[in-house]
């Protein structure tokens, strides 16, 4: 077992031993917290695959968080108001079911990425910048001008959504879910880069031209890292809007880009588990230094200095010392 | 019968024009050496092949398909392998990986590059930054095979390496040779191309300017056209 793998499992077992903890002592606020943390990484999982197995340092994954909680809200509002989200040419009603929320907001974000990557993927550095952190904006003020969806006020959700055989309004189970979705899509992360599409990736993010010798177009290889990319993290959305029963445009902001490019870069670019890393000690400095100060965001400011100045690794590269796969 | 043919073929770097009407074919079968002095256009030829050139005029026909209309990855796939000029392997990534990413259905396994470069059989899960030059090279030769080209490119492929690496390069190259495989070649040393090649193609300002066998590649020649 290499120092990364036995650390992967350590930070896979970090999360589910603080959550037990914070159960044995009462504290249903840690797993909520522990939750988010979760949610979070799973977000920038999604992201860690078009940034970091990639190379493409995607400003705009904001709106595919957004599509995602959005579809969640969308369908859950119209489920509790007893209204039907369409009637013409067919009846389309609202419903309360995580597996049918989770499908839709990842179809939605994996068709706004086909659009996105279409265009921006002709592009390459601060350009691919630009083009998505515009697109991402002209999705937070669509959302802001969406009257019917609560524009800028957001939509509050009255329950969470359900799961078969789980009470998802108890933060337990709720974690459960999450966390096993997070595991899942690592691990499916995993399986993609260890697979000649992954390596075909790799070599997209380094060299196009010597893909493009061996047969390969680069351009169809990027635009599934993207769609995919972009469909975890809508994945993620969906999900923060459950534990927060709430949709605001604020998920699609560019905060919210730079905030899940933060977490990859604070758990390691192109690390498997640098994401879960990244948001467990982003959550943990928010919470704890939160706690002292409004001006915390000074400190995560300071430790991603510390981070690009001399852990290139992030803290998985840190603490693993070996190169990552990719 | 031709395998692949240049007519009147062009090609720019921007507003720099740096092939002037080329003409070349080149058989199935064949070994054929492109040689020239430097900024010849040697280099250019095989991009404009590969269809890696910004802008190319002309005629390229590969297997009966003209390559001019196609992108560059399906120019690829038509079965034209390249190993391009210095050491182009993925860095970061295992030999076996650099070899497998580029694996299409065929002859050439990753047994059989292993029988062919045993180096590379040794080193199989070692990371390609770590390989020596030669090992780099022999490497990038074993990617362009796992294609299981019709054609194999090879732009200086023995360039700046020591005598011996040099030298079982070379005979991984005649063994590849007597498979039947085409391979367009471009070297600077006439002597060992002269082992290996049955044609050799000298290159001046863009154009072709004299076809034989390397037999008939007189000092005369050499001078005009080599500087030798």
């Amino acid at each position: 077992m290499t120092r990364e793998t036995a650390l992967n499992l350590a930070l896979a077992l970090a999360l589910p031993a603080f959550v037990a903890s914070a159960y044995v002592a009462e504290e249903p606020f840690l797993i909520t917290l522990a939750t988010r943390a979760a949610i979070l990484a799973l977000a920038a999982t999604g992201l860690n695959l078009a940034l970091g197995f990639g190379g493409l340092v995607s400003f705009g994954h904001a709106a595919f968080f957004g599509i995602g909680g959005y579809a969640t809200g969308i369908l859950a509002s119209h489920a509790q108001d007893y209204t039907p989200l369409m009637e013409s040419p067919f009846l389309i009603e609202g419903t309360q079911a995580m597996l049918i929320h989770w499908p839709v907001g990842m179809i939605a974000a994996g068709c706004a990425a086909l659009v996105i990557g279409a265009l921006s993927l002709r592009t390459s550095g601060v350009y691919f910048i630009m083009i998505t952190l515009a697109f991402a904006q002209m999705f937070y003020y669509f959302a802001i001008s969406w009257p019917a969806y609560g524009g800028e006020d957001g939509l509050p959700l009255y329950l969470r959504s359900s799961f078969p055989g789980m009470n998802t309004l108890q933060p337990l189970p709720f974690f459960t879910l999450v966390f096993v979705v997070l595991i899942l899509a690592i691990g499916f992360c995993g399986m993609l880069s260890a697979s000649r599409f992954g390596l075909a990736l790799h070599g997209a993010r380094q060299t196009p031209a010597r893909l493009v010798a061996a047969g390969i177009g680069p351009f169809g290889v990027r635009m599934t890292a993207f769609v995919i990319s972009a469909m975890l993290t809508a994945l993620a959305g969906s999900l923060f809007a459950d534990l927060n029963r709430f949709v605001s445009p604020s998920m699609m902001s560019w905060h919210l880009s730079g905030e899940l490019i933060v977490l990859v870069i604070l758990g390691g670019v192109g690390r498997l588990f640098g994401p879960l890393a990244g948001a467990m000690l982003y959550v943990a400095i928010e919470h704890v230094a939160g706690g002292l100060t409004d001006h915390w965001q000074f400190f995560v400011g300071l430790l991603l200095l510390a981070v690009v100045l001399f852990a290139r690794g992030g803290l998985i590269g840190l603490l693993a010392g070996e190169r990552g796969h990719v | 019968m031709s395998l692949l043919t240049l007519e009147g073929v062009t090609g720019f770097y921007g507003g720099a024009q740096a092939l002037f009407g080329l003409d070349m074919a080149l058989s199935e079968g064949e070994v054929l050496a492109l040689m020239g002095r430097n900024g010849m256009g040697k280099t250019t030829t095989v991009r404009a092949i590969c269809r890696l050139l910004p802008r190319t005029e002309g005629r390229i026909v590969f297997a009966g398909q003209d390559l001019l209309s196609l992108p560059p990855h399906r120019a690829a796939r038509l079965g034209i392998g390249l190993v391009p000029e210095g050491r182009r392997v993925f860095r970061g990534l295992t030999v076996e990986e650099n070899l497998t990413v580029a694996a299409r259905s065929g002859h050439w396994t990753l047994s059989r590059v292993a029988t062919l470069f045993p180096r590379l059989a040794e080193r199989r899960e070692q990371s390609a930054e770590t390989l020596s030059g030669g090992e780099q090279q022999m490497l990038a030769i074993g990617r362009a095979l796992m294609t299981n080209p019709r054609l194999l490119i090879l732009d200086e492929a023995t360039e700046g390496l020591a005598p011996t690496v040099r030298a079982e390069i070379r005979s991984g190259l005649a063994a590849l040779r007597d498979t039947g495989l085409s391979i367009l070649l471009i070297d600077k040393s006439v002597a060992e191309i002269a082992e290996i090649a049955d044609r050799i193609m000298l290159i001046e300002k863009g154009r072709a300017a004299w076809g034989g066998a390397p037999s008939e590649l007189g000092p005369e020649i050499q001078h005009r056209y080599l500087g030798l």
